[in-house]
């Protein structure tokens, strides 16, 4: 055994390795994405990964794994499952016969998301078993376990970790790598795996049937669990456990619940020994709602009478605070800090050389008073440049141009959308428009890698998941199928040309699509490809301001309001050509 | 409340090496056959972004710091050790890069600039150990290892010992880099002894 110090998602990674698991698939997204990006970097493998083109297609993929009897693993982020949402449903009547675990990881606070759903509520309403881990060596163990777990009850197994347990680190005792010997071999049962509505009627009939059993193991098996040590009983999942574990006073008693479905007779059975409930949890009021059914005539305190809040994530002192208000405890042991007030914001922003920047600015440029939606990536970051009007989930930056289009709203609409997110979920909008006849314009901004996530490799890439050359996809191709007939590639560093171009798309009728190409300045230092820095010649510098709008973090004002290049130029040369001084220059060298 | 561990907080800016930070404690934490819990900044928000680090030292529950009960600040920049400054518990210490990179947020929003004379009167409320990290990390033969330099500065006043630590930064950096990341530390260690 070997203790190491680890991200979750790290140790996430080493369960499934101890497991072990053969097949694994997933859509990047914050915070799961280091689980598939730990496992395709390991120099032996025994299992299949791939990084799939979205969730559906990740989730689908794993289910048909799990149908030929091997163990699969399939990751996303919560909002992914929305996207997964239509064969998790079904795969519960399915079942699976090799282990099947879907890591749905949740984001209270949304630190990184675009919402704060919460994925036990999907798991109740597929009826599917879900675990939620409170510590990163419980996320390691649960995980470890879920794939036989997944096999004894023949449904598919939720695991829902959140960002604190994904982007924690602490340390964790490992097992043993092994390398799996099992052979995929699908057996064919229509009555099990073609769901038309003969063999669905009775499949659901047999789900019910199951859930009482299900709810049974996960109580033996010790997943949730009620230690009595007085008459006020607090009840705590996932992080929220452990905050309340560090500052629970000795006389008061803590169920932890680690599984769902929850068994109702058990709970009532636990719950009744007390005099008063608290129920903390994020997000949703899941464990909440049942505790109240079973609770009778007992307080229940929790999210129904503003005790917790339903939204963003606890704290220590959120919690103390919470367990203060129940007199559970006398006083809150952390002090009120303020933060010090006034301080210029530093909110992440694109990177010095970043090709959105530049395919923005030609954008605000040359379609001023357009409407301009656009979609999930860093070019979210956008929004401080004034030129992201709307973003809603993946792919939605099209399907939301057309919409606007076809309302009869006058302005122009422009959407941008990346690479990744196009091939995720942007290709049916896309062929909705053109279908439909709307007047817009897409730009695709296209860097070849999944970049906000941490550089995943994508079909426009040229790489699998393991490194693996594959043929990249054709946007080009994508859109004149589609039905597009004005595609131009263009290239965002050159400016000029760029504008050009969006002037011609301005002029015409239709869907036009600008693909603005330019590797992520990021992808491209780690491929070493160099270019030269710039710099401002004071002298000819106007002082006009030009180049600081354009918001490059390489760009400083200096006390005489002139600029100046700092060390994080990466060489685009784009202020360059903005510069209508002509003071801006390629950095001699020395 | 008795607190049971040591908390140290790591901040400054997306792209400065706070996770590397991060990992160096954690290691030393397991040659010491210490409990650690950390918590600390993934995915958009690394973009340039303000970055947190937290590190609980013999912590065995949740992973983050509690505003006001820091036993120490270790700041990457300077306008970053002001930001996160009400984490530090009373009698605690500061120790930061005296290097303030100015966040794009002022030139694009003409915010006022903040003057680093202010900023080093208000973290003097606390006590303050300030040192120009690039300068001793230049010096020591690697721009790029001011977080090294950082941690070195820091190590006296935490409760760890000096060669877990060192043991720690070898473990944890590149092989290639471990001469001169060793060189930052011990160039940190050198001038923490001295900074007031």
């Amino acid at each position: 055994m070997e203790q190491r110090y680890l991200l979750g998602n790290e140790a996430i990674a080493h369960g499934c390795l101890e497991s072990p698991v053969d097949f694994v698939t997933g859509y990047p997204g914050t915070p799961s994405s280091e689980v598939i990006d730990v496992l395709r970097s390991q120099k032996e493998r025994s299992y299949y990964i791939e990084w799939s083109v979205n969730e559906k297609v990740a989730l689908e993929n794993a289910l048909a794994a799990a149908w030929c009897g091997i163990r699969a693993l399939c990751t996303m982020k919560h909002v992914g499952l929305n996207v997964a949402a239509d064969p998790l449903m079904t795969s519960a009547y399915t079942g699976v016969t090799g282990g099947l675990v879907i890591m749905s990881a949740d984001d209270p606070f949304a630190h990184s998301s675009q919402n704060e759903q919460d994925s036990r509520c999907y798991a109740h309403f597929a009826k599917l078993p879900c675990l939620d881990p409170s510590t990163i060596q419980e996320a390691h163990d649960m995980v470890r376990d879920a794939f036989p777990l997944s096999e004894e009850l023949g449904l598919p197994v939720i695991f829902r970790p959140t960002t604190r347990i994904c982007h924690s680190k602490g340390d964790v005792r490992l097992g043993n790598i092994i390398s799996s010997a099992r052979k995929a071999e699908f057996k064919k049962d229509p009555r099990q795996y073609v769901v038309i509505p003969a063999h669905t009627r009775i499949l659901h009939k047999k789900l019910n049937e199951k859930q009482s059993a299900v709810k049974k193991r996960l109580v033996e098996l010790g997943y949730n669990t009620c230690s009595v040590r007085g008459k006020k009983l607090i009840v705590a999942s996932g992080i929220a456990a452990s905050y309340v574990q560090e500052i629970l006073p000795d006389t008061v008693s803590v169920m932890k619940i680690g599984a769902y479905p929850i068994d109702e007779s058990w709970l009532k059975e636990a719950v009744r020994k007390h005099e008063s409930v608290l129920v903390i949890e994020e997000l949703a009021p899941e464990i909440e709602e049942q505790v109240r059914q079973v609770a009778g005539n007992m307080p229940v305190h929790g999210k129904k009478d503003g005790y917790v809040p339903y939204e963003g994530e606890l704290s220590l002192p959120v919690v103390a605070g919470i367990m203060v208000k129940a007199g559970v405890l006398k006083k809150n042991p952390y002090p009120d800090a303020v933060p010090v007030p006034n301080l210029p914001v530093r909110p992440p922003i694109l990177c010095a050389g970043c090709l959105h920047r530049a395919m923005f600015y030609a954008i605000k440029r040359v379609y001023k008073d357009a409407i301009y939606p656009s979609d999930i990536g860093c070019y979210t970051l956008g929004l401080q440049l004034g030129v992201v009007d709307t973003t809603i989930c993946m792919g939605a930056s099209i399907t939301v141009a057309s919409g606007i289009a076809k309302s009869g709203e006058p302005h122009d609409v422009i959407c941008t959308i990346g690479d990744s997110t196009f091939l995720h979920t942007g290709i049916p909008g896309l062929m909705n428009a053109v279908y439909n006849g709307a007047d817009m314009t897409v730009v695709i901004l296209d860097n070849r890698i999944t970049a906000m996530t941490g550089h995943q490799p994508n079909p426009n890439t040229g790489l699998t998941a393991c490194g693996l050359e594959s043929i990249p996809v054709s946007l080009e191709a994508i859109c004149r199928a589609c039905g597009v007939t004005f595609v131009e590639t263009v290239d965002p560093y050159d400016i000029t040309g760029t504008m050009e171009i969006l002037k011609q798309a301005k002029s015409r009728k239709g869907v036009k699509v600008i693909i603005a190409k330019q590797l992520c300045v990021i992808t491209a230092r780690r491929a070493g490809i160099k270019r030269g820095r710039y710099m401002v010649d004071p002298d000819t510098c106007t002082a006009c301001g030009t180049c600081i709008k354009f918001g490059c973090p390489a760009i400083e004002r200096t006390a005489e309001e002139k600029a100046v290049i700092n060390d994080l130029c990466s060489g685009c040369g784009v202020c360059a050509r903005l510069c209508p001084a002509g003071a801006i220059v390629r950095e001699v060298k020395r | 409340m008795k607190k049971a561990g040591f908390d140290i907080l790591i901040v400054g800016i997306g792209g400065q090496g706070t996770i590397l930070a991060s990992n160096i404690l954690g290691e030393a934490c397991l040659i010491e056959k210490r409990h650690v819990q950390g918590a600390e900044t993934h995915g958009m928000a690394q973009r340039g972004g303000s970055v947190e680090s937290h590190i609980r030292i013999d912590g065995k529950y949740g992973p983050l710091i509690a505003q006001g009960t820091a036993d120490l600040l270790i700041s990457f920049d300077l306008l970053e050790a002001l930001r996160y400054s009400h984490y530090l518990k009373q009698d605690g210490t500061i120790v930061t890069n005296s290097h303030l990179v100015l966040p794009t947020s002022v030139f694009m929003q003409n915010l006022e600039a903040p003057r680093e004379d202010a900023i080093i009167g208000s973290l003097k409320k606390h006590r303050l150990c300030l040192l120009d990290a690039e300068q001793i990390a230049r010096d020591a033969g690697n721009p790029l290892s001011v977080n090294v330099v950082m941690l070195g500065a820091a190590s006296r006043l935490m409760p760890l010992k000096p060669e877990s630590l060192l043991e720690a930064v070898r473990r944890s950096v590149p092989k290639k880099t471990i001469d001169v990341n060793v060189k930052a530390f011990e160039a940190g260690q050198a001038a923490g002894n001295t900074c007031t």
